[in-house]
């Protein structure tokens, strides 16, 4: 993974800041960095998302493709998560270097995702056993500026906010089988129930604090973290812990707690930006990722 | 609420008018012609076509064309560091090598700092022996932050560097800001005691070093600044030097040329607002306006 590297005296300047609750850019420990955020940004996709976290960009897209159900889920379908890392925002980021940190944010995202309360994956499902829609989403990191994971699932979940499904409708056809028609128009959609779905909030120990939105710098003084997953209620579906450091018991208690209420803070303005964006009328310019 | 998280819609990039032109000089893009007069000489970020008839100046960046006498040259506004005899540089440590530091300083290539142009602990001017080439992590290991001068630029732009002066050394408790080189005015002093208690160190590089003057007192005790102190910076001290960083970026972020009037001008333009609050975008372009005003209203005051 990309890291920054930083001299001794630099790293005691971060963690005696993260001590008094003043960090390098004036935030406090609880405090997050402002998002930029921007859906739908890709034509040839069937929902996008652009986030800009500080200095991290992310680009999400999504596409749906009809599949086969697992046996084990006959009428359900499912989401598939793929991460790739551009060379651009690193250079470590070349050939295989992405790998470990694209594994990471992949594993987290599919482990939050595959829950039955977090997305109706039954709404996927179009006949049982023969097919059902799949949906891929694909992030690409084009910028490195810390707190990548966050970044992806926020922009994630803007992204399938912003999905629409072709919808198809069946008719019979010869010997029994059951033909699938794709409507005409492409605006003939139905868009995804994203109201449950999770974001990530990775919580960074540093010296006996823990803080959000850590930048890299403060990623390389950190540790250990904790990263969860919190849904706009307030549930947890899923915690992990990264990095080689410990945490105490204690301490992850009052970690999980402070991860909830961010949790809730994140899915409080990314809803509202959200709707706002999807009363605005098609005709302002988008400012793309260019 | 002041602590809710602010999600937004991405703002469009404003266009800005500072880039500092005066009237004698444009822009110029990668591949179009300078002029078509063969009397002018090719200088950096020029080329000619090997073609006998042709006889015309290409830019080879994009930047603003510079002329002496017949010597013409393109001066890039977004690029590495081309480092010249004399400036200050601050730089990382990339590797403990023979009798030599590899330094990052965000040139084209790792700049060296030898064994034999640092001052040792103690101030000794002596030869140095293998114990000392032995003990050279314990001075700059990898990942230390050190201000030096540019000692010799060899032909390939790689720089030597020194550090036998007190002013330079190994760099304490504060924080490193990184901006484009060309933002950098280039001055007499880079480095300014601001009033507001903080040292700016503005390298020629584009790298800039902000602490606090206080622990500058301490270091000229003789330890050469290699014994890595661990107070804790003292809050009003921290706050001061945080407000600093943000200024700087924010003024970066627009493009205004770096040096000691424009950082303190934006640091008193900055002191009605929190310091987290800089990193809103529009309370970074009002900070931007009036430190552009305040400059405008100076320089118009002695002209």
């Amino acid at each position: 993974m990309a890291k920054a590297i930083l001299g001794d005296s630099e790293k005691w300047f971060i963690v005696h800041g993260v001590q008094d609750d003043f960090r390098t850019d004036g935030r406090s420990c609880e405090n997050y960095r402002h998002i930029e955020l921007e859906t739908g940004i890709l034509s040839n996709t069937h929902g996008s998302a652009r986030i800009r976290l500080g200095s991290s960009e992310l680009l999400v897209g999504v596409k749906v493709e009809l599949g086969t159900p697992k046996p084990q889920r006959i009428n359900e379908g499912w989401l598939e998560f793929h991460v790739d890392c551009s060379p651009n925002a690193h250079p470590v980021f070349q050939g295989r270097g992405g790998k470990e940190l694209s594994d990471n944010i992949c594993s987290m995202l599919t482990r939050v995702y595959r829950n039955n309360t977090v997305m109706d994956l039954e709404a996927l499902g179009v006949i049982p056993q023969k097919h059902c829609w799949v949906v891929h989403v694909d992030v690409l990191i084009l910028e490195c500026g810390g707190n990548l994971i966050d970044a992806a699932s926020i922009a994630v979940k803007a992204a399938l906010y912003n999905t629409g499904i072709p919808n198809i409708s069946l008719t019979d056809g010869d010997e029994g089988e059951v033909e699938i028609n794709l409507p005409d128009d492409p605006e003939d959609v139905k868009h995804l129930k994203t109201i449950n779905c999770p974001v990530l909030v990775t919580l960074s120990k540093i010296g006996n604090r823990h803080i959000v939105d850590a930048t890299d710098e403060e990623e390389c003084c950190c540790s250990a973290s904790l990263v969860m997953g919190v849904t706009r209620r307030g549930h947890t579906v899923g915690v992990r812990k990264m990095g080689g450091g410990s945490l105490d018991p204690e301490s992850v208690t009052e970690m999980i707690d402070s991860g909830k209420k961010i949790g809730r803070q994140l899915h409080i303005s990314l809803d509202k930006l959200l709707k706002i964006e999807a009363g605005m009328s098609e005709d302002i310019k988008q400012t793309g990722y260019l | 609420m002041s602590n809710s998280i602010v999600i937004r819609l991405p703002s469009k990039k404003r266009l800005n008018a500072q880039v500092p032109l005066s009237s004698n000089s444009f822009l110029i893009t990668p591949g179009s012609v300078i002029t078509e007069d063969a009397d002018y000489m090719r200088g950096h970020g020029t080329y000619t076509n090997d073609d006998e008839e042709d006889h015309k100046l290409y830019a080879s960046v994009a930047g603003v064309v510079e002329r002496i006498n017949k010597l013409v040259c393109v001066r890039a506004l977004k690029t590495r560091y081309n480092g010249e005899v004399g400036d200050i540089v601050v730089g990382r440590i990339k590797e403990v090598q023979q009798k030599r530091w590899k330094v990052e300083t965000n040139s084209r290539l790792d700049s060296v700092l030898h064994l034999s142009s640092v001052n040792l602990p103690g101030g000794e001017l002596r030869r140095r022996s293998a114990a000392d080439e032995l003990t050279m992590r314990e001075y700059l290991k990898e990942g230390d932050l050190i201000s030096a001068e540019v000692q010799q630029v060899h032909t390939d732009g790689m720089l030597s560097l020194h550090t036998r002066s007190l002013k330079y050394g190994k760099l304490g408790q504060g924080c490193c800001v990184t901006v484009s080189p060309s933002l950098i005015k280039r001055r007499k002093n880079h480095v300014h005691n601001l009033s507001c208690g903080v040292t700016i160190i503005l390298a020629n590089n584009g790298y800039i070093w902000i602490n606090s003057t206080a622990v500058d007192g301490t270091k000229t005790t003789g330890d050469g600044g290699f014994v890595v102190d661990t107070e804790p910076v003292q809050m009003d001290d921290r706050e001061a030097i945080c407000r600093v960083r943000n200024c700087i970026l924010c003024l970066s972020r627009s493009s205004v040329m770096l040096y000691d009037t424009s950082v303190l001008y934006a640091y008193e333009a900055s002191l009605q607002y929190q310091v987290k609050e800089l990193l809103l975008d529009e309370i970074a372009t009002e900070i931007v306006d009036q430190t552009l005003s305040l400059l405008e209203r100076e320089s118009s005051g002695n002209g």
